[in-house]
């Protein structure tokens, strides 16, 4: 016998593209981060926009809450079903709508892989900067969902920097247009307000993206430290120095062990710290600034340097470095992922600190991190099938977190607030920063049933009530005017 | 992936395997591009991390056999997602294992049991399964009355067979004797395609090896040990683990199945008697073109004119064996001739064994895309190391252009034997 709602649903999708069943609904049940588990009440696999339409509208009259996913890779917990509601599952909807070479843009699916959209400009010379370590797999709308970032989002940005337009339905059903073809808008920055926002706000439909003509050249070069702090402080002194890489990442010696044994990019394997460098635009400027970044590199003292001689090589000193979380796998049989940042200027002594902590705790601590953004994913490794392991690797992973925020940095860089961090969010933000963004969220998803939990705890709510002056002007350190 | 599997109420010497594969697995999704089944039907149940997420629910007993069987029997066993995964999660042993473990356990519709009883009992035994094609090129006419499964099987049979050939027991080694292997003879094989033997027989002595093919040899199991039927495996098996003389440089095969089965003896044997004599004959066998890439080929004789060849990756040698570059530099040994990449090579084309069978729909799509990457790239030639994949890329490109003549599809041993013969 059908719930009413699944009858409904049923209108809108044929039987094979609307799953009940239970090995249906188990395989959805958890994304990237498989520490948190919700069975949904039913599965859709949407093929058009106006499906998806249909169903959010669907789910609005029962109020039902949906999660649109992509292919399921989240490390907050982003794309994790909610208790009682319902999965969309976009990546059916994977088609490129359009590519403009003239404009560079390209307008497509929310269920489009990332790296498919570089595949396809790639016979323009174009391609699409955003390259966040999963982008084999995960999708665009999930990239806008939380704003992803990646190795080269250093010099180009983040997702929010490439999207020019959005077509989204909101969670009532309504369809509305945000931007255009143009980064500029004379109306307010909803695309930018909409990027980022875990899903809160609705689903995209249809993503119009810049694209950027594809660099001359590339040079890659690795080096090695015998400590962790030394590759930190080699950043600090890039950095300082006025040069902008395309990348800077660096692997701490247990990541680098890992992503060897699953990928054999040739790291020194006894190394304490890998610096990973890119440099990249035309090759006049780039021969300059190798010059620069060989004479900084020298001074840093790594014990190990080699240049990428060719693209195979290239490819496979960063396809070591986007496997390594998973890669992680070889040596735990569970990690929890964290993200966070701190300011880049304080990298070395924030990864002194995580080693303190890990050694403290007697918790293994593995670090891989986008360096030039000091932008840190330390992976926590646990075993689950010891009793309080998880709980323990999580007070870990909490007092990390708690230094990112003590140190001026953030509770995450590029993997969202989702499930995982929706604790710690009160703690960055002021009660009124809270409340503001609670006020947002009601405001456009009244009925909370877009992706309801994530990022903002509905328990944790500040009291609404307050609405009307902000906290500062009852004080008198702002007004109005 | 944390999980709460009982070791001991499975009881089976594979459930350490299976355990350790689903909580080495941490869910990344870097499988899902990778996995032609989740390429053509898009559900996470028919991707192999899906898949695992499923084994682990059946095997804690948290979710009914039936529920999860459909998707497993999806699964072609390409092994892509091995390739792909970065925590290095043994999908394969997982499958083969759970397979193996709940065989006894499934129900099938009536029509899959024929047509799968039909397959085991018929390819592992070339006599039988030479009567059962010509049987078959008989029914072919009147295929529309039987059930989809057998219906594909009777597409499959090819029009006509090649005279079955006699393979020399013992060939001598031409030239300075550099040393000597054995054959694997294999099965399906030796009724479809007798010549690709030859042409390894006639390489191999070239090369200076004496070449051993003993009497008596059976099918290595490999077919029944990737669709779960374990016990037919190891009876199977046990025919070949003595026939072998013990002084051989290797014993080669040159069927990808036949090599990555063999190469699992270890696991299939696990707990068995026989566990140690099947893991040793499984470290002496080598892929043919593993084997000749690591020794010094005798230079190879120019082509007349320059041959195009599309290089075609095999599952179970490239993902299965991680054999890849061997057979590329093998084929540009021979001077004339060009390799070309297939788009989107690493996907399999939809033979897996007896899939074509069991699963005609997504083969079928699978083979037609293949045969579509193929045909775009203008070759002289398709060369590949499995007869699994020759028949079923035969197929799609002749149904891809049925009045043209289709690109000849060879081994990659053929190629270098037509080489040394300056054909």
């Amino acid at each position: 016998m059908l719930s009413p709602f699944i009858a409904k649903l049923s209108e809108i999708y044929p039987d094979a593209r609307l799953l009940t069943h239970d090995a249906g609904l188990v395989s959805y049940e958890s994304d990237g981060l498989t520490a948190f588990r919700e069975k949904p009440i039913a599965v859709v696999l949407p093929e058009s926009a106006d499906e998806v339409i249909r169903t959010v509208r669907c789910c609005f009259d029962s109020h039902v809450p949906f999660v649109a996913r992509g292919n399921g890779t989240s490390l907050s917990g982003g794309s994790l079903p909610v208790k009682n509601g319902i999965v969309i599952s976009m990546n059916r909807m994977n088609r490129i709508l359009r590519l403009d070479p003239v404009q560079r843009l390209a307008v497509v699916e929310p269920g489009v892989i990332n790296l498919n959209v570089t595949k396809a400009a790639a016979s323009h010379g174009l391609l699409y900067a955003p390259d966040p370590s999963s982008q084999s797999v995960c999708t665009i709308g999930g990239n806008i969902a939380f704003n992803s970032g990646g190795a080269h989002c250093l010099k180009y940005g983040m997702t929010s920097n490439h999207v020019l337009g959005l077509k989204i339905v909101l969670p009532n059903g309504t369809v509305d247009t945000l931007g255009g073809e143009s980064l500029e808008s004379i109306h307010p920055d909803y695309v930018g307000m909409f990027v980022g926002s875990e899903g809160l706000f609705g689903i995209a439909l249809e993503i119009t993206l810049r694209l950027i003509p594809k660099p001359e050249v590339y040079r890659t070069v690795m080096c090695a430290y015998r400590s962790l702090k030394a590759a930190g402080d080699a950043v600090s002194k890039i950095i300082a120095s006025g040069l902008l890489p395309g990348a800077m990442e660096i692997m701490d010696n247990l990541s680098i062990q890992a992503a060897e044994a699953a990928v054999h990019p040739g790291y020194p394997l006894d190394a304490a710290g890998l610096l990973i460098v890119e440099l990249e635009g035309e090759a006049s400027q780039v021969d300059e600034e190798f010059k620069r970044l060989h004479g900084l590199i020298e001074a840093s003292n790594p014990y190990f340097f080699k240049e990428a001689k060719d693209a195979f090589e290239r490819q496979q000193i960063w396809k070591g470095r986007k496997s390594a979380f998973s890669a992680v796998g070889r040596l735990s049989p569970d990690f929890i992922v964290q993200d966070g940042v701190v300011p880049r200027g304080r990298l070395g002594e924030a990864l002194e600190e995580i080693q303190r902590l890990s050694k403290q705790h007697g918790i293994r601590v593995a670090n891989v991190f986008h360096a030039g953004d000091g932008n840190l994913h330390p992976l926590i490794l646990y075993d689950g099938k010891q009793k309080g392991a998880l709980h323990h690797a999580e007070l870990l992973a909490a007092e990390i977190i708690e230094l990112c925020i003590r140190f001026g940095g953030s509770i995450t860089g590029e993997h969202g607030v989702g499930m995982e961090k929706r604790t710690y969010l009160p703690k960055m933000y002021q009660p009124s920063d809270m409340e503001s963004m609670f006020q947002v969220r009601r405001a456009i998803d009244p009925t909370n049933i877009a992706n309801p939990g994530k990022m903002l705890m509905d328990g944790d709510a500040p009291a609404l009530t307050t609405s009307g002056m902000h906290p500062l002007e009852k004080a008198g350190v702002i007004s109005r005017e | 992936m944390e999980h709460k599997i009982d070791l001991e109420a499975i009881g089976s010497p594979q459930a350490d395997a299976m355990a350790h594969a689903i909580s080495t697995c941490v869910h990344c999704g870097f499988c899902l591009p990778a996995c032609p089944t989740y390429q053509v039907l898009g559900e996470e149940m028919d991707s192999p991390r899906g898949r695992i997420v499923l084994m682990r629910g059946v095997l804690e007993q948290n979710l009914p056999l039936e529920e999860a069987t459909p998707y497993l029997d999806r699964c072609l066993g390409c092994l892509g997602c091995e390739t792909a995964c970065p925590s290095g999660v043994a999908y394969g042993e997982l499958l083969s294992s759970f397979r193996a473990h709940t065989q006894d356990k499934r129900k099938r519709p009536i029509a899959d049991q024929m047509a799968h009883m039909m397959a085991s009992q018929t390819l592992p035994f070339p006599n039988r399964f030479r009567w059962a094609a010509l049987l078959g090129r008989l029914a072919k006419p009147i295929a529309g009355i039987f059930p989809t499964p057998i219906r594909a099987m009777l597409g499959l049979v090819p029009s006509r067979l090649p005279d079955s050939a006699r393979l020399p027991v013992f060939t001598p080694a031409k030239g300075v004797r550099r040393g000597q292997v054995g054959l694997l003879a294999g099965c399906v094989q030796q009724v479809l395609a007798p010549d690709i033997n030859l042409a390894t027989v006639r390489v191999l002595s070239e090369n200076g090896f004496d070449v051993h093919v003993p009497v008596g040899q059976g099918c290595c199991g490999a077919l029944s040990m990737h669709t779960g039927d374990a016990k037919m495996a190891r009876r199977l098996a046990a025919v070949n683990l003595d026939l072998f003389p013990p002084n051989l440089d290797a014993i080669i095969t040159n069927a990808a199945g036949c090599g990555s089965g063999v190469k699992e003896y270890a696991l299939l044997f696990r707990g068995d008697p026989l566990e140690a004599k099947a893991a040793h004959l499984a470290n002496r066998v080598q892929d043919v073109s593993q084997f000749l890439d690591s020794i010094e080929m005798i230079s190879l004789k120019p082509l007349e004119k320059t041959l195009r060849v599309a290089y075609h990756d095999a599952c179970h040698l490239a993902h299965a064996q991680g054999i890849t570059s061997a057979p590329r530099r093998l084929l540009r040994q021979i001077p004339g001739l060009e390799l070309c990449e297939i788009p989107d090579g690493e996907i399999c084309c939809g033979s897996a064994g007896t899939y074509n069978i069991e699963q005609p729909q997504i083969a079928n799509t699978l083979g037609t895309s293949k045969a579509k990457h193929i045909a775009s790239l203008g070759v002289d030639v398709v060369a590949m190391g499995n007869i699994g994949c020759m028949v079923q890329i035969r197929n799609h490109l002749a149904k891809l252009k049925p009045d043209k003549v289709a690109i000849p599809v060879l081994h990659t041993v053929q190629l270098l034997d037509r080489a040394y013969r300056n054909e």
